[in-house]
């Protein structure tokens, strides 16, 4: 069937079910019930500390089938998933489904997992480029993996549309009863927003810790009446790996000039105003946008009332000047957000389903006004697609790029327009991500595209003497300098299904071929 | 034309390729495209056939042209032919 | 050729820099082959020359700086360029006599190849002490000249200058440029502000060769386009 997108997708896939086709992105509001949790009630007296995650694999009563979930927190420093997926694997244990939030380049082992069987099922809201992602694009893993976004997962948690059995969550610092930080620890990662529904709606909840620290720890973000069990290991995580990517504003002179056009949109268009709120990404040109919408902001003297997302140290910096009143936080991405997140109570954390469920009483996305985002291509429907390369191999998937893009009240693409030989803005993107209706407009070094349906930004940037065109004029420029791409052959098999954060399907990832 | 010898030109750097040209005891034009994948199945063709009208428009005969690439675009993989083309005559 | 601002100067062996190059609005866009090392320039000058053909320029004005007639490369640079169609040349180590040489041949190439005579227009580029003591005359040697850039760093190196970021050193060389160039009618453009990343000592440079009589800059990175413009508005 097709979906409201224009997308191709089945009725029904094995091992997921009935398929929900994507109806729009505010089609699927209402009434909700969460899930009711199963749990173990504990005794005074009894203790919760295991020696060793074989042993606390018994205590659970692992089995084929489950689905074991973690948090990416420590990004590609993690050794936590490593650690328990090789225990599990040399109990011969089989089919089971891994609901973690990401997967990095460290997680290579689980290559070996999918291919012998031990793992059949992937849950994942990203997916680093990298051994894994390819594994699943080349149909190795024998389930379709689910591609979730940041607020979609703990929707589906909370909803019982996923069921974890076990969640093992990497804590930096865990005290003897399963009080949980991110803050204090040899693998300090500041916030564990991503592992809060895991605690809460899992059947059994494991903390796996390098530094147990006495009872009660302080301060607490997972609180103990979450916990079943508490186990120490040498080490959780690598902390150089845990900041990943760059984390500085680009130097590069074309993302610096993109970066100034969508700080001046930002600006033409009303939104730096006091009140004002902003999320951007943590790459290099998102960074330069931040910076750029920081010289406006200290030239007409505004205080903004928060900043969100995956924060950095520069995000820091602008709370610091007194530039925001707060910020929420999602993920840490460097050190000084970290530490700023201990020291400063004017920086919050906040858990995955308070960022961007769309199934709760409001999420933070909703109360958004700037968003900066990224785009591996991007349509003339302004359809984003940040799961797959070109050549459909799987490259990302949405993080949170569908929540902040539905939330906010203008969400910007801030992209080159080719990246080396390959077009960014295309007649249909290769997988859809993002649904066009929730993206208003496109910012590349060579001109500027508003959706039609923004007629109160097209009319705002028609006084100013930015390079405002037809985003099928600047298609026309990228393919004028890469050429006409040929499409490419996909096989039919469904190696991942992508979901929108409301759990509809937005589209499917198929098996590449050769 | 008949090139003599093998001759170089380009780099191996972002948005640029390094063409190798080197006689072809075989006869014709063979062309080896070294280049991701993601750009291959998009555009190897026209790589390919961009790199063939530079060697015939030059009328070389019977050559060997390898193509490390980084995403460079047709005007860059014709200066780089025709100048690697011009080395080796 | 009316009034411009800005000249933002690119290697011309760098698919990458041509290719970024025209986004940064500069007035005139110089595609460099003399900056390209020798074994090099022969390729180099392909790349620039299937560019000018391919990129989206429109919206800019392209000069070329070829190499000088005596390294030996600078006549075939005018004979495969000047079929392109550049807006301009840009001839370093300009005086008198090189300035008619390279006329002589670019008329040639102009004639042989079926353009528009005297189309093609000059640069000379002001770097030697004799081109200093007389650029009213080098500017008056043709038509086609409608400029002049003023490069210190050529100076620099005749006379084992040390270069400093307020210019005290070449004060006069800057004045005797921008003067002759009033004079004569003619833009000038002013030596680039080589610290890329010091953006208020390249206001502060700018200002200076402003106030000298410059009506524009040179630019070794698109970030200096803006505050150039800003200067010579």
């Amino acid at each position: 069937m097709k979906n409201s997108v224009g997308r191709e997708i089945p009725d029904y896939i094995e091992s997921y079910g009935q398929v929900k086709p994507f109806e729009g992105a505010f089609a699927n509001y209402g009434e909700r019930r969460r899930v009711s949790v199963k749990l173990r009630s504990v005794k005074p007296g009894e203790s919760k500390v295991v020696e060793t995650i074989d042993a606390v694999l018994d205590r659970v009563g692992i089995r084929d089938g489950m689905t074991v979930s973690f948090h990416h927190h420590l990004r590609n420093g993690d050794y936590v998933l490593n650690q328990v997926m090789a225990a599990i694997a040399k109990r011969g244990i089989k089919d089971i489904t891994v609901a973690a939030t990401g997967i990095f380049p460290i997680h290579e082992p689980l290559v070996e997992y999918i291919k012998n069987g031990t793992v059949t099922g992937i849950n994942v809201n990203y997916i680093a480029p990298g051994p894994v992602a390819k594994a699943i694009s080349k149909g190795l893993l024998k389930n379709p993996a689910v591609l979730m976004s940041h607020g979609g997962r703990p929707r589906a948690i909370e909803s019982g549309d996923i069921h974890i059995d076990v969640a093992f969550i990497a804590a930096p610092t865990v005290d003897s009863y399963g009080n949980i930080n991110g803050v204090y620890g040899n693998a300090a990662c500041g916030t564990l927003a991503y592992a809060v529904p895991d605690a809460q709606y899992a059947d059994c909840v494991v903390a796996v810790t390098d530094n147990l620290v006495p009872y009660p720890a302080c301060p607490i973000e997972i609180t103990q009446d979450f916990v079943d069990y508490v186990v120490k290991v040498d080490s959780i995580g690598d902390p150089n790996g845990i900041v990943s990517g760059t984390l500085t504003v680009t130097k590069d002179p074309v993302g610096l000039r993109i970066a100034k056009l969508a700080a001046q949109v930002i600006e033409a268009t009303g939104y730096i105003k006091d009140g004002m709120s902003f999320q951007t990404g943590a790459g290099g040109t998102s960074l330069a946008v931040a910076a750029e919408v920081r010289k406006f902001m200290q030239e007409k003297n505004v205080v903004g009332s928060f900043a969100a997302g995956g924060i950095t140290g520069y995000m820091v910096d602008m709370l610091k000047e007194g530039l925001f009143r707060t910020l929420f936080d999602v993920q840490c991405f460097d050190f000084k957000a970290i530490a700023s997140l201990r020291d400063n109570e004017k920086h919050q954390w906040m858990s995955g389903s308070l960022y961007g469920n769309p199934h709760n009483k409001g999420a933070v996305v909703n109360n958004l006004d700037v968003m900066i985002l990224g785009a591996t291509e991007i349509d003339t429907d302004f359809n984003v697609n940040v799961v797959t390369g070109s050549d459909g191999v799987i490259i990302g998937a949405s993080g949170g790029h569908n929540d902040t893009a539905a939330g906010s009240k203008i969400a910007i693409v801030v992209t080159n327009l080719t990246k080396g030989r390959l077009p960014v803005v295309k007649d249909k993107v290769t997988t859809v991500t993002t649904p066009g209706e929730t993206v208003d407009v496109l910012v590349t070094e060579r001109g500027i595209a508003v959706n039609p349906r923004r007629t109160d930004l097209i009319e705002k940037l028609k006084a100013t003497d930015l390079p405002v065109m037809p985003i099928e004029e600047l298609k026309n420029l990228a393919e004028r300098l890469t050429g006409k791409p040929e499409p490419i052959q996909v096989g039919d098999q469904v190696v991942a299904i992508v979901e929108y954060r409301d759990g509809t399907v937005i589209d499917v990832v198929r098996k590449i071929l050769d | 034309m008949k090139i003599t010898k093998t001759a170089q030109a380009g780099a191996v750097e972002s948005s640029d390729v390094l063409i190798t040209v080197a006689p072809n005891p075989e006869g014709g034009i063979k062309i080896e495209l070294e280049t991701k994948r993601v750009i291959e199945k998009q555009f190897g063709q026209q790589i390919e056939k961009v790199i063939r009208e530079t060697v015939e428009a030059l009328n070389v005969e019977d050559v060997i042209v390898k193509a490390q690439d980084k995403g460079a675009l047709d005007y860059t993989y014709r200066a780089r032919v025709q100048a690697a083309l011009e080395r080796a005559l | 050729m009316s009034h411009y601002r800005s000249m933002l100067i690119m290697p011309g062996n760098s698919p990458k820099r041509l290719q970024d190059a025209s986004v940064f609005n500069p007035d005139l866009l110089v595609l460099d082959l003399k900056g390209v090392k020798d074994e090099e320039k022969d390729s180099a000058r392909l790349l620039v020359k299937e560019a000018i053909g391919f990129m989206d320029y429109e919206k800019v004005k392209i000069v070329v700086r070829i190499n000088t007639l005596e390294s030996g490369f600078g006549a075939k640079d005018i004979e495969v360029i000047a079929r392109v169609k550049p807006a301009a040349l840009m001839l370093p180590q300009a005086s008198v006599e090189k300035l008619q040489d390279v006329e002589k041949i670019l008329a040639g190439v102009e004639k042989e190849a079926g353009l528009e005579p005297g189309k093609i227009l000059l640069f000379p580029v002001i770097e030697t002490v004799k081109a200093l003591e007389n650029v009213s005359s080098i500017l008056s040697v043709s038509t086609r000249v409608v400029g002049a850039f003023f490069n210190a760093d050529g100076l620099a190196q005749e006379l084992g200058m040390t270069r400093t970021k307020d210019g005290e050193e070449i004060l006069y060389a800057r004045s005797k440029v921008a003067m002759a160039c009033r004079v004569a009618g003619l833009d000038s453009f002013d030596t680039p502000y080589n610290d890329g990343n010091d953006t208020e000592g390249l206001e502060k440079d700018a200002g200076k060769a402003r106030n000298l009589g410059f009506t524009g800059k040179a630019a070794i990175n698109g970030r200096q386009i803006d505050i150039i413009h800003r200067v010579f508005a």
